[in-house]
């Protein structure tokens, strides 16, 4: 049986059919073609698919998108506003942290709850805040700097440097 | 990754949900933060045939003191629990589980209700409220029914919850001065269950005497067990090594875990010992320090 459902979707509100099972990462993707949000487990660990839901971090794949109705979310395409990257999307460029891309969303939406709870996190605090985020390429350290440069950015304060070390 | 259908409800009221639960019987089941129970429908472990979401009756996420009693309401997130300053005041141990159980995103979803309604030995909290000596309040057709910890848990996803009841309260004894709290998991990462975890909750008189002790041990039995004759190695004595000592052998001696990935039980038996050890010291330094 299909519920109706109404959800604001980076801003834009949505009335749609769905059926109860469907998950709000396929409701996402498949639904209203959001792509940029990814699916890279089936037991909640990875989190590709994190997304805000009135502005807290979830992981999509274990959400039904019946349990979304009325509410709010944001995905990887509603972060930049008017035309100009987020401080976290400019940070993670900047600081090459990411390569293949897959788990960049996903990252993005995460730190963007962590710097709004704590805007000035130390680097333990980041890495226990991402750690529901699972990444392949980079070995995490740059995405550290991305979010430590996201920070000083909101902050109002000096840039970290964005030169590679090389060890 | 895709679960089978069913049919969703989402009543706006307690008694709603307690009447639905009656009506579809065996059938339904309870959707509170979803991060167990969709887990197992995403792999078909699970097969409701309705789902009762209690995600939007008021009233049921809550924490506070009332008369010495500590009241957390069953859907309240790990990650309230995580950031409450009432809680970060007297009871430090929520500090310590809240971080290890899974992660940030789980977290803002997964309840305290649901941990413990889940009746997994590998869920953190179990042990936690084993060491405070907490009561489970449970809401059915009769109303309101108090469930003391130690006869809550039953066997494997197992608890005295009775189809149609609904877990809306835990309550915990506000500790007295010079009581300390720590919990504290070994696990092979973040977001693992633990290959073995110990809470302890230890109360020290002015003459240097444990006037009270809880401890709970997580994942080293078929249920979440309670360390009993360590608690009885501490209570009427001062703390020394050795009592200390005595009481880490009784655990690791009276659990009953056994070998898998994580670890043979010889080894999951030592880190019993070890932790008990030094979750003792915790909570000791945190009762002297509060």
């Amino acid at each position: 049986m299909l519920k109706e459902i109404t959800i604001t979707v980076n801003g834009q509100q949505h009335t749609l059919e769905v059926e109860p099972r469907l998950l709000l990462v396929h409701m996402i993707r498949e639904v209203l073609n959001l792509t940029g949000t990814h699916i890279g487990c089936d037991t909640s660990s990875c989190g590709a698919c994190t997304i805000l839901l009135d502005g807290k971090s979830i992981k999509s794949c274990t959400v039904l998108a019946v349990q979304a109705n009325g509410k709010s979310i944001t995905t990887i395409e509603g972060v930049a506003q008017d035309n100009q990257l987020s401080p976290l999307q400019e940070g993670f460029k900047e600081n090459h942290g990411l390569h293949c891309g897959f788990c960049t969303p996903g990252m993005i939406l995460r730190a963007t709850e962590l710097l709004a709870q704590n805007p000035n996190p130390t680097e333990e605090e980041i890495r226990w805040g991402i750690a529901g985020n699972l990444c392949r390429c980079t070995g995490y350290n740059n995405i550290v700097k991305a979010i430590q440069y996201a920070g000083a950015k909101i902050r109002g304060e000096e840039l970290p440097s964005t030169e590679p070390e090389f060890v | 990754m895709i679960p089978q259908s069913f049919q969703y409800e989402s009543p706006g009221s307690l008694a709603e949900a307690i009447s639905m639960l009656q009506q579809y019987g065996e059938d339904a089941k309870i959707l509170s933060g979803g991060h167990s129970l969709i887990p197992m429908m995403k792999l078909r472990f699970a097969t409701p045939e309705y789902l009762i979401d209690i995600n939007n009756i008021p009233g049921l996420s809550y924490i506070r003191e009332e008369n010495g009693t500590l009241k957390i309401g069953g859907l309240t997130r790990e990650a309230e629990l995580e950031h409450s300053d009432l809680l970060k005041q007297h009871f430090p141990i929520f500090a310590d589980v809240t971080k290890l159980i899974a992660d940030p995103q789980v977290r803002n979803m997964g309840t305290i209700g649901g941990n413990l309604a889940h009746g997994d030995a590998a869920n953190d909290h179990p042990a936690v409220m084993m060491a405070l000596h907490a009561t489970v309040v449970a809401t059915g057709p009769e109303g309101e029914r108090e469930i003391p910890i130690d006869e809550f848990f039953y066997g494997f996803y197992m608890t005295a919850l009775q189809h149609g009841d609904i877990l809306t309260e835990i309550r915990i004894p506000m500790p007295p001065p010079g009581t300390g709290s720590a919990y504290h998991k070994m696990e092979r990462k973040v977001g693992d269950y633990a290959t073995a975890g110990v809470a302890v909750q230890i109360t020290i008189g002015d003459n240097g005497v444990v006037t009270a002790a809880g401890i709970g041990l997580t994942n080293v039995n078929p249920v979440p067990l309670r360390a009993a004759r360590s608690e009885q190695a501490l209570i009427g004595k001062p703390l020394t090594e050795a009592t200390i000592n005595e009481a880490a052998l009784y655990a690791s001696e009276d659990c009953n875990p056994s070998s898998d990935l994580r670890g043979s039980e010889e080894y999951k038996r030592s880190i019993v010992a070890t932790l008990v050890k030094r979750m003792i010291h915790q909570a000791v330094n945190r009762a002297n320090n509060s």
